[in-house]
């Protein structure tokens, strides 16, 4: 059976979402291991690995060097531990997340292959379908016979896997030479509140230019705390200071797949649209009838924001 | 300090790009062709680091077909001073790209390199990674904000969980987002002016770069198309539609 590294992103205290989802790319491939890179004090990590179903090892990476995720620390580490001694691993692969884009490519480069970038559907164990041009076109890649397979995963392409499994923990020793040119100053985090983490949440309410300002966001605030969603916007949003950079959806922002989508004040712009393709449902609110984001709505209501909202409010009130 | 910066010529960011009839590519006959809209970044900052003093030179290459000239030209009229263009018609890959891009550097010896985050074409988010690895140099990618303290270039980067900072010695790469800066516009005597300035094109083949393994490209096919939904008249209508799909919780 192949053997499928997977690398964990995680903060230190929990492990990234879109791991579980990556699992479920990853177990289609061969035997998954995960590795989670950590500080003695940052393990947590691990035993959620353990638990996703289709992990059948978690290998544990400790290292006071591995205090933060710097690419240029990990990639090293990561490399040797693909090499493996007798027995290396056919395919490795990260979520795309910001922390899988940085980090993988690196490890391509110093093991020499080519990497495979948001992988969205297996097609067998060499070729699979990715999304280009801002997912305006999806391409087959295959990636040659007698090299590992290195890729990212897209994570909204795939189902979350469960939390079942009970795999061992076995700490691994990474003999590599760790740079100190890169060095962590510090995470400067937007907080969302309590709301429900962007890349997972089943509901987002997201927010555009139409919205206007950085104050008028709260009408978007609101409506996701009714829903119990959590908070997205348009590029535009983000460049006019509305919202923080982490809430942007889209080709350059998070990519994203929940069962309910509100687009309100933003045009639909292919950007945009790519980070939405996987939604449930998409709900567009804009007071242009024609724009674009009503070729891609599954449910459409032409007019203003700032009146319907208020109204949408006191109907979901009623309503419960 | 000399600036490094790579240039990708890619389909304009405003074109709906389609599938070619036989599903080898996509339709590039008649299609406008721009710099890379991140490239377009990492040559304004280079220019804005020049003008503020930290640096001394901005050379622009590219790895390209013959027309990537066009976008040398417009990176010069912007206002870097010279343009390399290492001449390859047939797809260079990102492990490869970084290849020619560590043999450039050894002969330019620049003291920062500035790329684009991605190229809005294969969106492989993958060179500059891949050329500080081989360069064996520190990276900051996803960067919207820049800062140089002597030696050492701290950098703001866009993470999926917020603004993370780091401090990267210098020489390093930089890939740059597109909150880093609104590069200028380009006026009529700039285009004349860079048609003065050194562009050099040379033969691919002269880098040396040993070629890696590459993905083999198959099918291209256009995306599975939503499916056209309904105006609704009222927010009672919304409501109720979303009931009736069920994905109101
Ligand atoms: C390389 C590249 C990458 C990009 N990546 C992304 C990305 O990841 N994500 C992204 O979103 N964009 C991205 N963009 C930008 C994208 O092209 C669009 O510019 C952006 O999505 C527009 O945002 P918007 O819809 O909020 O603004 P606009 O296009 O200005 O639309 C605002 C909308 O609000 C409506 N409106 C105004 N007032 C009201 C009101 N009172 N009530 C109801 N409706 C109202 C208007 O009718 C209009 O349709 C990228 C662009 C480039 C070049
Ligand atoms: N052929 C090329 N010539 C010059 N620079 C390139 C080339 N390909 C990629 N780059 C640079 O690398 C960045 C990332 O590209 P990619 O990894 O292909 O998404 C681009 O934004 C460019 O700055």
């Amino acid at each position: 059976m192949s053997r499928v590294l997977l690398i964990a992103d995680h903060d230190g205290r929990t492990l990234n979402t879109g791991i579980a989802r990556s699992v479920a790319c990853a177990r289609q491939l061969g035997d998954v291991h995960v590795a989670v890179f950590h500080t003695a004090d940052t393990d947590a990590p691990c035993a959620a690995a353990a638990k996703l179903d289709g992990v059948s090892r978690v290998l544990s990476v400790s290292n006071p060097a591995n205090n933060a995720p710097l690419a240029a620390v990990l990639a090293p580490q990561i490399a040797e531990l693909a090499n493996g001694h007798e027995d290396g691993y056919d395919y490795v692969l990260a979520p795309s997340t910001t922390f899988g884009k940085d980090v993988l490519p690196r490890v391509a480069a110093l093991m020499g292959v080519p990497q495979v970038s948001d992988l969205m559907e297996v097609i067998d164990a060499r070729t699979f379908k990715r999304p280009i041009y801002a997912g305006n076109v999806i391409t087959t890649v295959k990636v040659p016979e007698g090299i590992p397979v290195l890729a990212t995963v897209r994570i909204a392409s795939f189902p979350s896997s469960g939390q079942g499994a009970t795999a061992n923990i076995v700490s691994a020793t990474v003999d590599a030479e760790l740079p100190t040119h890169t060095r962590y100053v510090g995470l400067e985090e937007s907080g969302g509140g309590d709301r429900p983490d962007l890349q997972s949440a089943r509901c987002v309410v997201a927010g555009g230019r139409g919205v206007g300002s950085k104050k008028n966001f709260d009408i978007i605030f609101r409506l996701a705390d009714k829903l119990g969603a959590a908070v997205g916007a348009s590029r535009a949003a983000v460049d006019a200071g509305y919202v923080p950079n982490d809430m942007q959806v889209g080709q350059t922002g998070k990519i994203i797949a929940p069962d309910l989508y509100f687009a309100i004040g933003i045009s639909g712009a292919i950007q945009h649209m790519t980070g939405i393709k996987d939604a449930g449902c998409i709900v567009a609110i804009n007071k242009d009838g024609d724009a674009p984001i009503f070729e891609a709505a599954d449910l459409g209501l032409v007019g203003d924001l700032f009146q319907l909202l208020p109204e949408l409010e006191k109907a979901l009130d009623a309503g419960e | 300090m000399k600036i490094l910066v790579g240039i990708k010529r890619v389909i304009d960011y405003n074109v709906r790009v389609q599938v070619n009839r036989d599903g080898t590519g996509v339709v590039k006959d008649g299609v406008k062709m721009s710099i890379n809209p991140f490239d377009e970044i990492a040559v304004e900052e280079a220019l804005r680091m020049k003008e503020r003093g930290d640096a001394a030179e901005v050379v622009v290459v590219s790895i390209g077909p013959e027309a990537a000239q066009q976008q040398l030209r417009t990176a010069l009229a912007m206002g870097a001073d010279r343009a390399i263009l290492y001449q390859a018609e047939e797809e260079v890959q990102p492990l490869a790209a970084a290849r020619a891009l560590l043999a450039i550097i050894k002969a330019e010896d620049p003291g920062l390199v500035l790329l684009g985050k991605q190229a809005i074409d294969d969106d492989a988010n993958q060179v500059g990674q891949m050329l500080a690895a081989l360069w064996d140099r520190p990276q900051a990618t996803f960067v919207s904000g820049l800062e140089f303290i002597d030696s050492v270039a701290r950098a703001t980067r866009e993470v999926d969980a917020g603004l993370e900072q780091i401090d990267v010695e210098l020489p390093a790469v930089i890939t740059v987002d597109l909150r880093l800066n609104e590069p200028r516009f380009v006026k009529m005597p700039d285009i004349m002016k860079a048609k003065r300035k050194p562009l050099d094109i040379r033969p691919f083949a002269e880098l040396g770069v040993e070629m890696p393994p590459q993905l083999e490209t198959g099918l291209h096919e256009p995306p599975p198309k939503r499916q056209g939904g309904i105006k609704v008249e009222s927010v009672e209508a919304l409501v109720k539609a979303l009931h009736d799909k069920g994905v109101l919780s």
